[in-house]
């Protein structure tokens, strides 16, 4: 049983993404999309780290098209974190057995 | 639509319930009960109270299986079936008990 | 049986401030009746939804915290509140309602149980469909 869970909101106003992680289990995954994107920058030190903090269990996905639309470049995108297109957020959802969704 | 009550218009939605409960009493109960075509008797009284003591504990008005649970507890095992309470109320125990108790359409209605 | 799913509703939010609350609780009451297995999770500002004693008349909306205590009437009767976001807000299990269900011996038990975030995030991997509010 793997959940992926999905984070709508910047991590800079809410702690929605902080949360996420803390209920994530080893093997879940994290995809960030709508505004959590700019959250992916990795010079953005402290949400860094909190995500890097979380990736040997999870592996971190970041929407692509979020990131175009907010002028983030993929360089910006933190190590280790993987940007998938909506194709990639699909095979995200139909490759966990369920979603949750982090308002 | 609405109903007119000792001389004043009191306001309901387009199925009948009242608009705002603090405005129902006794009186327009019958008023209602007679638009519904039900002919209030104490077995009639029993649930309506019964319904406006819920809503006045929970703030609302139960499903009809949350209502027959509840009566049985209170009222005993005869006068809590669905069949007693259709007999009593014809078109839907919660639906128009709560219409005529004044409360809102019951919430977990589908 | 067979068809019967873990549902669990997750609230993360403050009542009264947003539609959040009334919205997943007009949801748990409607899908009740569908006779599914139904957990309730609060947690982050969720757990200000419990709060006894709220009163709402200065706000003008409708006070809906009693209608926890009908759930129980509803058979929901698994209520997860995080330790963790209760602490975090200066908050106790004392500030909550009481909020009971009646159990095959027709005694009236404690709905909630207070769990630490470990327990929280073992509850919502266990579950067939979250939803989220």
């Amino acid at each position: 049983m793997s959940t992926l869970h999905t984070v709508n909101k910047s991590p800079f106003d809410r702690g929605s993404l902080e949360s996420a992680l803390a209920h994530a289990l080893p093997g879940d995954a994290v995809l960030l999309i709508e505004d959590a994107v700019v959250g992916a920058r990795s010079a953005a030190a402290r949400i860094a780290e909190v995500l890097k903090a979380a990736m040997p269990a999870c592996s971190l996905y970041v929407l692509g098209p979020d990131l175009s639309a907010r002028g983030i470049p993929t360089t910006d995108v933190i190590d280790g974190m993987t940007v998938v297109d909506y194709a990639g957020f699909v095979d995200l959802v139909t490759g966990h057995d369920k979603t949750q969704a982090w308002l | 639509m609405g109903y007119q009550w000792n001389g004043q218009e009191i306001a309901a939605d387009e199925e009948g319930y009242l608009t705002d409960l603090s405005q129902w009493n006794p009186e327009l109960a019958l008023l209602i009960a007679e638009d519904e075509k039900v002919n209030m008797t104490d077995d009639h009284w029993e649930v309506v109270n019964f319904l406006r003591e819920y809503y006045d504990e929970y703030q609302i008005a139960p499903a009809i299986r949350v209502l027959t649970k509840a009566l049985k507890k209170k009222l005993g095992e005869e006068k809590s079936t669905n069949k007693y309470l259709y007999d009593l109320f014809p078109y839907g125990p919660a639906k128009q008990a709560c219409k005529i108790a004044g409360l809102p359409k019951p919430t977990g209605c589908v | 049986m067979s068809d019967t799913k873990r549902f669990l509703y997750v609230n993360r939010k403050a009542p009264h401030g947003t539609i959040y609350a009334l919205e997943s609780l007009e949801v748990v009451l409607i899908g009740a009746a569908f006779e599914q297995d139904v957990s309730l999770a609060f947690l982050d500002d969720g757990v200000f939804q419990l709060i006894k004693k709220q009163a709402t008349t200065g706000i003008g909306v409708k006070n809906f915290a009693p209608v926890y205590r009908a759930l129980g009437d509803y058979d929901v009767k698994k209520i997860f509140v995080e330790r963790e976001s209760l602490e975090e807000r200066g908050l106790s299990e004392d500030d909550l309602m009481e909020i009971t269900h009646e159990n095959d011996d027709e005694e009236d038990v404690s709905s909630v149980e207070i769990v630490d975030r470990a327990r929280m995030a073992e509850i919502m991997a266990a579950q067939d469909v979250i939803l989220s509010f």
